[in-house]
């Protein structure tokens, strides 16, 4: 940063940086990527029964790419541990207020994952209300977080990320961060119904790009949204933090799926404190919010 | 697949009179006796066709019945045309099915086919977008449409209850062609208005192929509900690039207000109920009728579109 003063210095970082940037866009491997992806059931149109499209996901890796490499500078830790076949559930703190976290999970599994996996999220109900959204979101594999969608997606063995805590943990305030809320039960009963290993994945760095100083609550219930974040800059647009991604060893499930709640809340207990203590060495292991 | 050829016994079509029921009868009435059942005249009927040109829920309409050995019932005569307002819409769907399946059981019905709708899974951000034979039926808005999902869940009751009887329900996706219906008007649209940035899953099924997968029913021992979807679905967008026409887009919030003034006043036949369709899609799950009877759809999605080209 020391010789960040001088202009011409400046001016020379800036060139450097475009012309990575650059070569990110137009590199051929962040689109070859998605043609080694296999295991999806396409329709001779190009499309699956729940509108992905891979060549809708090609034109989608440019900018992913560039948000991937070069603003949130991605590192990603023990990816190896999420499987290459199979049915998987990947279960995810939720931060950030837009959803980027999902974003570069699914990316990080495409571009720093040999040979590269689909993931594909399940999103709030609210989004596909969205225009321009919606087709956005169900183009690039995104689904609604039914659980018949889940169950249909699992038994074509496809990789599946939940963030089981939603809107509340998406849209926390900054005096919350890092503090995992509420989780939801319903990814645990699935899991346990068709016997599917859960992968703990920790996103760090994602609480801090974006500060909510509070929910306007009575705004989101007038705009019908899940939630209004009152930020310094006003639209919630994230910060270039530095995000590390960390991927846990798959925990696996036996039992009835339909046990009551307490059973199936020492379970998900489990999986949060995994999640926990991933983020706990995420913590540990940055220097600093934005390296 | 043929029907089965058994020359006494005859098979009763109500609503024989529709586009569907004049062509089951074409394919059907050489091989089978067809008894038909339609306040409507059927033209150019085949002269081998018996036909009562009677309302169905009247007293009178049990005659078809008593005059003729039926073995199996084609049950066509549903409404769809919200405009009728709910309580003809009851009385057309609901009585009237009542009276058939009662009739059903008196008079020894073998078998009974109902040609019900996909559309009765519903669209909305709510509902699945994966749907099989047992997805909810949470396609009611209002009274008109949640008598064709009471029709419906009669039919599947009957089935249960009168294991005796053979019943078929098909629930088709969107079926186009030449008749007229909700989706076929639409798609015959000179100017084809699109709900601005949304762009949902559509699936359409050809006529004929909804007529071939009644026939498909016919085989004996085929009973329970099936989905009809035809080609898989595709984007809203791609179905429409095959028509070749101008795409109004309208945003979703000014499109409801506008499309229910204009249909209320006969301008426009598309029916905003079925908006939702625009706005949000989902995949029909047919592999039970083409695992089970061997149902295969002829027209693949540009074949069932040509109808609609700008110059077919």
């Amino acid at each position: 940063m020391s010789s960040a003063g001088k202009p011409s210095n400046v001016l020379k970082r800036l060139a450097f940086h475009a012309s990575s940037i650059r070569q990110t866009w137009s590199d051929p491997e962040v689109t070859q990527c998605i043609d080694k992806l296999t295991g999806h059931h396409l329709n001779e149109h190009g499309y699956d029964a729940f509108g992905y499209s891979p060549e809708y996901v090609k034109k989608a890796m440019p900018p992913c790419a560039v948000l991937y490499r070069h603003y949130f500078r991605t590192k990603t830790y023990d990816i190896h541990k999420v499987p290459q076949s199979g049915r998987a559930l990947l279960i995810a703190n939720h931060s950030g207020q837009l959803p980027f976290d999902g974003a570069m999970i699914g990316t990080s599994l495409l571009l720093d994952r040999d040979p590269p996996r689909m993931l594909r999220a399940m999103v709030e109900r609210w989004v596909p209300t969205l225009p321009y959204v919606s087709v956005f979101m169900a183009r690039c594999g995104q689904v609604v977080g039914t659980p018949d969608n889940c169950r249909q997606l699992l038994s074509a063995d496809e990789a599946i990320l939940v963030f089981p805590e939603g809107a509340a943990g998406i849209s926390k305030e900054w005096k919350k961060r890092y503090q995992l809320q509420q989780f939801g039960y319903g990814f645990m009963r699935l899991a346990m119904e068709t016997n599917t290993p859960i992968i703990p994945v920790a996103v760090v760095g994602a609480e801090e790009q974006t500060v909510n100083l509070k929910n306007w609550e009575a705004m989101a219930k007038l705009l019908n949204t899940p939630a209004v974040p009152i930020t310094p800059t006003i639209l919630p647009l994230p910060m270039p933090t530095k995000y590390h991604i960390l991927y846990g060893d798959a925990l696996h499930f036996e039992g009835d799926a339909n046990a009551d709640e307490t059973r199936i809340g020492r379970r998900v207990k489990r999986v949060k404190s995994a999640i926990e203590a991933l983020v706990e060495r995420g913590l540990d292991e940055r220097a600093g919010v934005f390296r | 697949m043929s029907p089965r050829k058994r020359k006494q016994r005859s098979i009763l079509v109500t609503g024989i009179s529709g586009r569907f029921g004049r062509r089951l009868t074409r394919q059907l009435h050489r091989d089978v006796p067809v008894v038909g059942i339609d306040r409507r005249p059927f033209p150019d009927a085949p002269k081998d066709v018996t036909m009562y040109r009677v309302n169905l829920r009247s007293r009178r309409s049990e005659e078809a019945f008593r005059q003729h050995d039926i073995e199996t019932v084609i049950h066509l005569n549903i409404m769809h045309d919200q405009r009728q307002g709910a309580a003809t819409m009851h009385s057309f769907n609901v009585m009237a099915a009542r009276k058939v399946l009662d009739c059903c059981v008196r008079y020894g019905v073998q078998k009974l086919i109902v040609l019900s709708t996909a559309n009765l899974y519903g669209s909305s951000a709510r509902s699945q977008e994966y749907l099989n034979e047992e997805a909810p039926l949470m396609g009611a808005q209002d009274v008109a449409t949640s008598t064709l999902v009471e029709l419906d869940m009669m039919c599947t009751s009957f089935m249960w209850k009168h294991p005796e009887v053979e019943t078929v329900v098909l629930r088709p996706s969107h079926i186009v062609g030449k008749l007229r219906n909700a989706p076929s008007n639409y798609l015959r649209l000179p100017r084809l208005p699109k709900l601005m940035g949304f762009d949902p899953l559509m699936q359409v099924i050809h006529e004929d192929d909804v007529v071939a997968a009644i026939l498909a029913t016919l085989l004996p021992g085929a009973r329970g509900v099936f989905n009809v979807a035809g080609p898989p679905s595709v984007p809203l967008s791609t179905g429409l690039e095959l028509l070749e026409k101008p795409i109004v887009e309208v945003p979703h919030l000014l499109f409801e207000p506008l499309a229910s003034r204009m249909f209320k006043s006969g301008l426009w036949g598309f029916p905003p109920s079925e908006i939702r369709f625009l706005q949000y899609g989902s995949t029909i799950d047919d592999s039970r009728i083409r695992r089970e009877l061997g149902f295969q759809h002829k027209y693949a999605l540009d074949e069932a579109l040509r109808e609609f080209k700008r110059y077919p």
